[in-house]
């Protein structure tokens, strides 16, 4: 079980395509507010990518709800360390309730980029964003090691039950894309990709 | 047989009922005394997926989330709650159109001990009207049915947000 200091620090725009590159059962992605989501968005357009253009915190949420309305289907969270930081609860809540198609992944690069660059308080405290997910409850919660070993946790999540929290150190690139501001769009497409049948 | 104490309509039958009345399933809480009979008829019900959420905002996301995957919700809080909420409702819930339903425990007036509660109270229907969101308040048994059935129904037929304010008149209110 790695710590934190001890994970290599990757790129999320890659990281992101690498994720998005693995999907091949409709499975539905909430991208985070700002850099989490300008890279999913720069990864490709999906019917089953939802952006959130405010609501810094909610990535989780949302799709844990997404999760619970579809058992079958896989949701995936894209989501910062500053905007879970504003939201750990929802990590007891997820524990609590279990739903074993949940994924949520933490680009953790310990400052807040898109403002700036402020460093986190959890930055400066050392706090560990997967070790609080496994003290919530969250059992398989792990930081990826390297590139390798993120894809090989995603292939985790894709194939066993969750709920899974997964880990990655990111340097301080900013997002490459920036999404359309179109929230109802975003809103209606969404639930199209909700309500088509899997296969 | 139920004993007539139980079968006598009350505030929380008449909501749940309209809950199934709309297709609502999933019901998400921070919890509240007032609501507590509306909450344990809820667990108490395997129509309802309900659970507690850690904070009311967190709650709107999980019903957001739902909705837009198929399964409709609701959130339940009290006035404090509430008033943690309009980030969210402006940038969520009302950006994107998203049909959540909320209930709020009227608390901080008809007697309110709490001079916190009471001022909180008086933002409650300041920020539901700037965001236009239509809320209606129960505070009488016989119109309950009526307000809480329509509030859901316009709720989901026009995609906006609703909330359905309960009344220390109908609910007794925390003495």
């Amino acid at each position: 079980m790695e710590e934190r200091r001890n994970t290599q620090v990757m790129n999320r725009a890659a990281l992101t395509k690498r994720v998005v590159g693995k999907l091949t059962k409709q499975e539905a992605v909430i991208g985070g507010i700002g850099n989490s989501n300008w890279d999913l968005w720069g990864s490709g357009h999906r019917a089953e990518n939802f952006y959130m253009l405010g609501s810094m915190g909610l990535a989780a949420p949302i799709a844990m709800g997404v999760a619970i309305a579809q058992p079958e289907r896989r949701v995936f969270a894209l989501e910062g360390d500053g905007s879970l930081l504003m939201q750990l609860g929802c990590l007891s809540t997820i524990a609590a309730q279990a739903p074993t198609n949940l994924i949520v992944i933490i680009w953790d690069n310990g400052i807040y980029q898109i403002t700036g660059g402020q460093g986190t308080p959890a930055a400066k405290a050392g706090t560990d964003l997967i070790a609080i997910a496994r003290a919530s409850g969250i059992a398989s919660a792990h930081w990826a090691a390297d590139e390798a070993e993120f894809d090989a946790l995603i292939d985790r999540a894709l194939t066993t039950d969750g709920p899974h929290v997964i880990g990655a150190r990111i340097d301080n690139e900013p997002g490459k894309t920036q999404t359309d501001r179109d929230p109802i769009r975003f809103r209606e497409t969404f639930m199209r990709g909700m309500s088509t049948k899997l296969v | 047989m139920l004993s007539a104490a139980e079968s006598a309509p009350s505030w929380h039958g008449i909501v749940r009922q309209a809950l199934k009345d709309n297709n609502v399933r999933l019901v998400t809480y921070v919890p509240d005394n007032v609501l507590r009979p509306l909450i344990e008829g809820c667990h108490a019900d395997p129509y309802f997926t309900t659970f507690a959420a850690a904070r009311e905002e967190e709650a709107i996301g999980i019903v957001a989330g739902a909705t837009m995957a198929g399964k409709r919700g609701i959130v339940l809080m009290q006035t404090s709650g509430f008033a943690t909420l309009p980030n969210v409702l402006a940038s969520l819930v009302v950006a994107s159109q998203i049909p959540v339903l909320m209930l709020v425990s009227e608390r901080g007036t008809l007697g309110e001990f709490n001079p916190g509660q009471a001022i909180v109270c008086r933002t409650m229907r300041p920020i539901l009207d700037s965001m236009g969101i239509e809320h209606h308040t129960l505070s009488r048994l016989d119109e309950a049915a009526f307000i809480a059935d329509r509030t859901m129904r316009q709720a989901f037929a026009t995609r906006w947000p609703a909330c359905l304010i309960v009344s220390p008149l109908i609910a007794g209110g925390r003495k």
